[in-house]
């Protein structure tokens, strides 16, 4: 499943993920994502692959940036739910970089599953050694992935890629595909360390 | 002094129309008037034309003085002028009233060219739908094929859903605001409860109050006190009233609240310039629209045909046509696959709310707005 999206240099920059994302979704098919901020992730997806794109967002800035360029925005909180979206009615859902700031973070994989015939999951993995190395040093991890302080961060369910896979394997949930980045390059050799994010491309067995 | 970005002094006009409108009730109107009002230019090819859908009482007069003295602009002045969210300098804008109405359009007190008297009861109940095909003849006399936008909220949302209905290739883009796919039972209970107040009130005469030379006041009043109850939170009235007094507690049932003295004024000023009829008709056709109803209730069913963007918007605090209820047309029209966005704005107004210029409120609308092209057939 290769689209060889050309990634623009700005871009690439500052997400790299967008990359493996967009080598994932179909052209020209119908994609929700979740959190999508300002709509970045869909532009680019509209822009590389014409798919029809909707993004749900909670956030009123955002909500505003995204009507500004044009990118479908439906405004509600993901703790709720997708009670307003239909089963399998997306070729694939997406939740990027958000997993980890959720609450009811097990219901909204399985409502992803339950809309989308694929999901693209991505976090930062808790595992990661510079993570570690923090920890061992007696602190809770700041990173480049990992912005927030302790007492201000709104991460509340970091995983690492160890757990996820757990995860998955527990929820009857089939990884069709895993990437795992650090510093824009792909990790293969003991990922659960040396990673940074992870990326799943998942769908229900 | 003239107000910064008004659209000044504006004058209503009066378009006739002589061909037979078919109601949905199997009733026709002869002939009917609709009195509008437009602001900014129609540019060469009349692509830029939006029109303004009212609510219960509202009317033509959406912005702008008759003249400088006029205590108040148009209701909805705060959207509507250069430079606004609704800027004049793109777009046409038309505003009008609907038939049935009291401001000027054909209705209850207008006089029945059969009679030359009053319609009075004799005007028939018109629908949503009735009004949607009047507003496309009032576009045909004006030779505009196709609007950039149709915005409304509340009942005026209704018939912005209904336009997208019954005339998508009309139809670029749908504001609806405030509104429903249909009343529940609560909201029409309502209704029926304000208009009994104006039918039991011994001065109706059945509707035909104007050869009495009397109106059904008190009735109209109550039903518009019971109306200003439900526009508002709970959380609203409590911060604009609380429990204040006028004065004392004096043991008796005058006004004492400052709350009584609101909703009094509110109905006394209502009842003392809207038409009782015009208002019994009104919330008929709130009662009345259900566009999923030949549909066996499947909205996604009904708007499987539209093809107009949708901006649908709705206020946390509305309790009256509460978010949920917007989430319904949401959903339809993503079954669909349809171009929508939803805000949900955090307002503490309740369904008054959508015609405040709160300010996050007013920047989506213009954000929306400033991305449609009003060239024609080039919708973004």
């Amino acid at each position: 499943m290769q689209n060889n999206v050309k990634i623009t240099n700005s871009i690439n920059e500052f997400r790299q993920d967008f990359a493996i994302i967009a080598n994932w979704v179909k052209f020209g098919s119908k994609v929700l994502d979740l959190g999508c901020a300002n709509g970045e992730l869909l532009q680019f997806l509209r822009e590389s692959l014409e798919v029809k794109g909707y993004g749900v967002e909670k956030d009123d800035a955002n909500l505003l940036a995204c009507l500004q360029n044009g990118t479908n925005v439906i405004q509600m909180d993901l703790e709720d739910g997708l009670s307003g979206f239909e089963d399998q009615s997306f070729n694939t859902v997406i939740l990027s970089q958000t997993l980890q700031a959720m609450h009811n973070t097990e219901e909204i994989v399985l409502e992803m599953l339950r809309v989308g015939q694929e999901i693209i999951v991505t976090f930062p993995n808790f595992g990661y050694w510079r993570n570690r190395a923090q920890i061992t040093a007696g602190h809770m991890p700041v990173s480049k992935a990992l912005p927030y302080q302790w007492y201000d961060t709104p991460n509340v369910h970091l995983c690492t890629i160890n757990d996820f896979d757990e995860f998955c394997k527990n929820h009857n949930i089939d990884i069709l595909e895993r990437r795992v980045i650090t510093d824009g390059k792909e990790v293969s050799f003991l990922p659960n360390l040396l990673g940074s994010l992870a990326m799943y491309r998942l769908k229900a067995k | 002094m003239q107000e910064i970005n008004s659209i000044g002094i504006v004058a209503p006009q009066i378009a006739h129309f002589s061909a037979p409108l078919k109601l949905k009730s199997g009733e026709s109107l002869p002939q009917f008037d609709l009195v509008y009002e437009t602001y900014g230019t129609l540019n060469a090819d009349k692509s830029n034309a939006v029109i303004i859908c009212h609510a219960l009482s509202g009317n033509h007069h959406v912005a702008g003085k008759y003249q400088e003295s006029d205590k108040y602009p148009g209701w909805w002045d705060n959207l509507i002028g250069p430079n606004k969210p609704l800027d004049t300098n793109r777009f046409f804008v038309i505003g009008l009233n609907n038939l049935g109405g009291c401001h000027g359009s054909s209705g209850p007190v207008s006089i029945n060219p059969a009679t030359n008297k009053p319609w009075g009861s004799a005007f028939p109940i018109l629908t949503v739908e009735d009004w949607v095909n009047s507003q496309a003849r009032l576009l045909d006399h004006l030779g505009i094929t196709q609007l950039a936008a149709v915005i409304g909220g509340s009942l005026g949302g209704m018939q912005a859903l209904q336009w997208t209905i019954a005339y998508p290739e009309r139809v670029r883009h749908a504001l609806i605001i405030a509104a429903a796919p249909n009343l529940t039972a609560q909201n029409m209970a309502f209704n029926e409860v304000a208009r009994q107040a104006i039918i039991t009130d011994p001065e109706f005469h059945g509707g035909d109050y104007y050869a009495h030379g009397v109106v059904p006041r008190r009735g109209l009043r109550i039903a518009r006190m019971l109306g200003h109850i439900t526009y508002l939170s709970d959380d609203a009235m409590g911060e604009k009233f609380g429990r204040k007094l006028k004065d004392t507690i004096k043991y008796g049932f005058d006004v004492e609240f400052e709350m009584e003295s609101y909703l009094r004024y509110q109905g006394d000023k209502f009842a003392g310039e809207f038409d009782a009829n015009t208002y019994l008709r009104m919330t008929r056709a709130l009662d009345y629209y259900d566009p999923a109803l030949p549909f066996n209730g499947d909205l996604t069913a009904a708007l499987k045909n539209v093809t107009a963007q949708f901006l649908v918007l709705s206020f946390t605090s509305d309790w009256r046509f509460s978010p949920a209820r917007s989430r319904e047309i949401v959903k339809a029209l993503l079954d669909n696959e349809r171009t929508v966005s939803y805000a949900e704005v955090t307002a503490a107004h309740g369904h008054d709310a959508f015609l405040m210029p709160d300010a996050h409120y007013h920047a989506i609308l213009r954000t929306y707005l400033s991305n449609i092209d009003t060239g024609c057939g080039h919708a973004k």
